[in-house]
């Protein structure tokens, strides 16, 4: 995986080492770093630490070289060999400037710094204990396992405050909504399945937010989601949301001609719940959210190019489309939205994976 | 009922909005506004449903107005345009034509904002960003009320932005907000001063009243005096006509560095809402004692920049300069010694200096504390033990810094100040958004901290004016200081006992 980031200025490597070795040749690293131009500094925002199969690393290497200027200060992966006893390592320090460049005095130059530790098996279950001398102390510690590897997470959880986790990853959605709670007792749970779903829920919430439509929100009759077919875990949270944000009692959804349908009991009516695959769409998460109000009314959202198309008609019949306008942010967009979600606080994933979880029961 | 949904977003919902520029084809719109818009855009964080309306005097038809604004997009954005974005962005966009005095130009407008409202089948709120000269301000705002565009249906809002200057004297100031006030209530009213719209000068705030280690000490027993440094390293380039007339003291004293000043001396606010923050800064511009005229040439320095060497490469002065009168007498570089008078401050001086081809490019508040009563030790061997200094960087590289003394390895007690540094860009993630990104959606959500209200720019104006008054009074030349230096040499007689310019 090392060298697949970006261009290295320094590295450092050695078979058979310890945490204490790495720990000193990244401080050694450092400080020649530092002594040979003063404008190069440290960036400090967060430690990311990354439990990964060996085989697949260079694919997350690749995705964490997308996230651009949401990159943390220091990475630690840790690469999974089945077989391995020993612990090899390569440390690496990279410059926030073009290749070849020296930073002018006066200027500023972040250093990121990368540690890649590749360990076996045997190493999980006490894999806190390579991490910790790794991390920078004081800094928010994500952690972040896409191959799985629950030992070494157990392990390493009490070192993080962070977990990024994605639930869309997981084949079955329910264990991977049951694996976020789990988490989330422990550490603050960033989902990538609930940061895919953001644009649409704000675009939800200005729906609503104008006074005379507020009430609306009371009478809510159907929610339709059509979904990325890898993407259910989406569209679950996004469902949890309204549950949570609006008092609905969800029950839980079951199967109907490829469609998962069910409903969730509001104060003033029943509200038809539906999630469908939509197989037409390339990229991970929501292909269109539709309400319907007891009074009439019809909302749609659709993905589209330069945002989200809405859609809206008024019990007299009359219809409007508009665009909302949007970036996609993309795959690597969601996983540096991810990291920079580690350093914030959302009150309202617990409680709509709380709600979403109750749908799959 | 509140919005329920809200709960946990970081961009909240603004209402629907639909957003004219007056001098859509210059300067500032085409370098700063449009891409603030795009960025917007980009970012899902405009309203959901916008439009924008360019308006100038250019008789353009509205597809060359989107070609024109699509271009200043791609040219000046902080981020390449993503085409799907601009495309839909662009759609949204009309232009009118024609003078500001002419009333037919506001019917248009009407007939175009009706539209745009009729479409969306309700009434979208209206935003009226003037980015004219400022001698069309008080045109624009009259038209706008004799056009019955000042205000809407209930259900809507419409808002004036109003670009800085906000007239060049106290009387002009108080001119153009009495006639703003004719016509607009000052709620909607929003003076932008786009220092306030920069992180960093937010940043100030949670710097001062977030942390407990600085408001103790942060009064008149600890803090010996304060320095606010707003230096350039380039001259006026292509500004001579809008400079020549304004100067250092009008360009930058009377409204940014006045309002980093309010930062550094306002008393905390109840809570952060508009009106108290600005309820506090306000009470500190009527702090500062205004100077009478006998006394400004002991408090105020003015100089041009005379020919030189900056950067390396020969700099021409300021008579030199394209589209300089030969005998301009307008000051390029200035500097202030103010007195906030009150509990907190009395007899803490506050220096502030601003100047274009000074060494180099630096904004920052440097705060000196007293030195400390006794030292227990000999100095043998020692740089010096200074007074700590607390400096706020705001540009190039935002931060915070603390000097302080520190042992010289060895036998001796020898002692030198060394630097503890924090540096924004190390500790977070996020790019800072354009300053004009973040005000444009302030005025569109309403919330106005970041204006400046009509009671304080005349406060900032009733400091500057005596001095621009006996500064135009007073025949030239000007003290000169050479391009690429620390600025003129009379600016060091402003300083009290034993103070000093910091180096720029």
């Amino acid at each position: 995986m090392e060298g697949d980031l970006t261009a290295s200025d320094a590295v450092w490597s050695e078979r058979d080492t310890s945490p204490g070795a790495i720990e000193a040749a990244l401080r050694e690293l450092l400080r020649a770093q530092h002594a040979e131009n003063a404008s190069f500094v440290p960036a400090r925002v967060l430690n990311l630490v990354v439990v990964v199969d060996a085989q697949w690393s260079g694919e997350i290497a690749n995705r964490l070289a997308k996230v651009g200027r949401f990159h943390p200060s220091r990475t630690i992966v840790c690469a999974v060999e089945p077989g391995r006893t020993t612990l090899d390592a390569v440390a690496s320090l990279t410059g926030d400037i073009e290749a070849g460049e020296i930073p002018k005095p006066g200027d500023v130059a972040l250093i990121r710094e990368l540690v890649v530790v590749r360990c076996g098996e045997r190493h999980l279950a006490h894999l806190d204990t390579v991490v910790d001398p790794l991390v920078v102390t004081d800094l928010v510690t994500v952690l972040w396992a896409p191959h799985g590897h629950r030992e070494a997470v157990d392990s390493l959880l009490h070192l993080a405050q962070v977990v990024l986790v994605d639930s869309v990853d997981e084949p079955d959605v329910k264990e991977a909504l049951g694996r976020a709670r789990e988490l989330s007792d422990e550490a603050y749970v960033v989902d990538l399945a609930w940061l895919r779903s953001t644009p649409w829920r704000e675009r939800i919430a200005a729906t609503f937010d104008p006074t005379r439509l507020r009430p609306d929100l009371q009478t809510i009759s159907r929610i339709g989601i059509r979904h990325h077919p890898d993407s259910e875990a989406a569209a679950l949270l996004l469902v949890g949301w309204m549950a949570a944000r609006l008092d609905w009692q969800p029950s839980r959804l079951v199967p109907r001609n490829g469609t998962m349908v069910g409903q969730a009991h509001a104060r003033r009516q029943d509200v038809a719940l539906s999630l469908e695959p939509a197989p037409e769409l390339s990229t991970r998460g929501l292909a269109s959210v539709e309400f319907e109000t007891a009074g009439g009314r019809w909302f749609k959202l659709d993905r589209g190019p330069g945002g989200l198309k809405a859609h809206y008609r008024h019990t007299r019949g009359t219809e409007r489309e508009w665009t909302v306008l949007g970036a996609s942010r993309g795959e690597a967009g969601i996983l540096g939205e991810g990291i920079r979600q580690a350093l914030l606080r959302d009150p309202t994933y617990k409680p709509a994976l709380e709600k979403a979880l109750t749908l799959t029961r | 009922m509140d919005n329920p949904l809200t709960e946990g977003l970081e961009r909240l919902p603004v209402h629907p909005t639909t957003l004219t520029i007056f001098g859509g084809t210059g300067d500032l719109a085409k370098r700063k506004l449009l891409p603030a818009l795009y960025n917007l855009a980009h970012e899902g964080a405009l309203p959901e449903r916008f439009n924008l309306v360019g308006a100038s005097r250019s008789d353009l038809p509205d597809e060359e107005y989107r070609a024109l604004a699509a271009d200043a997009i791609r040219e000046f954005s902080r981020r390449e345009p993503d085409e799907d974005v601009l495309t839909a962005l662009l759609e949204r966009v009309r232009y009118v034509s024609g003078t500001f005095d002419d009333a037919s130009v506001f019917e248009r407008l009407g007939t175009v904002l009706d539209e745009f409202d009729a479409e969306a089948g309700q009434p979208l709120n209206r935003a009226f960003y003037l980015s004219t000269a400022p001698e069309f301000f008080p045109i624009i705002v009259e038209q706008l009320g004799q056009a019955g565009l000042n205000c809407h249906v209930a259900a809507s809002e419409v808002r004036c932005i109003i670009e800085k200057p906000f007239g060049t004297t106290l009387e002009e100031a108080q001119d153009l907000n009495q006639r703003v006030l004719a016509v607009f209530e000052e709620s909607q009213v929003f003076r932008i001063d786009h220092y306030l719209g920069k992180e960093t000068v937010q940043n100030m705030m949670a710097f001062r009243f977030a942390n407990g280690l600085f408001e103790p000490v942060w009064n008149r027993n600890y803090i010996d005096h304060v320095q606010i440094t707003a230096a350039e390293d380039i001259g006026i380039g292509s500004r001579a006509g809008y400079y020549d007339n304004a100067g250092a003291l009008r360009d930058l004293v009377q409204n940014h560095m006045l309002q980093l000043l309010c930062h550094v001396a306002m008393e905390p606010p109840v809570d952060f809402s508009a009106d108290q923050v600005r309820d506090e800064k306000v009470k500190v511009l009527h702090a500062i004692r205004v100077p009478e005229p006998d006394e400004i040439d002991r408090m105020a320095v003015r100089a041009q920049y005379a020919a030189g060497t900056s950067g390396g490469e020969d700099a021409s002065g300021y008579l030199e300069e394209e589209g300089v009168p030969e005998d301009s007498n307008t000051e390029t570089y200035a500097a202030l010694r103010l007195e906030v008078q009150n509990w907190r401050w009395a007899g803490v001086p506050f220096y502030l200096r601003t100047g274009k081809r000074l060494a180099r490019k630096v904004t920052e508040i440097a705060v000196t504390l007293k030195p400390v009563p006794h030292l227990a030790f000999k100095q043998e061997g020692s740089v010096g033990v200074k007074p700590n200094q607390l400096i706020l960087t705001l540009q190039p590289n935002e931060g915070v810094s603390l000097s302080l003394g520190a042992k010289i390895p060895g036998t001796r007690m020898s002692i030198r100040p060394v630097n503890m540094e924090f540096l924004y860009g190390t500790a977070f993630l996020s790019q800072s958004p354009e300053a004009y990104e973040r005000l444009i959606m302030d005025a569109m959500r309403g919330d106005a901290t970041l204006f400046t209200r009509n009671d304080e720019v005349e406060a900032q104006w009733r400091i500057c004016d005596p001095i621009v008054q006996k500064w135009e009074a007073t025949p030239g030349p000007l003290p000169q200081y050479a391009a690429g230096t620390e600025g003129p040499s009379p600016a060091e007689e402003l300083t009290l006992g034993a103070d000093q310019w910091r180096a720029i």
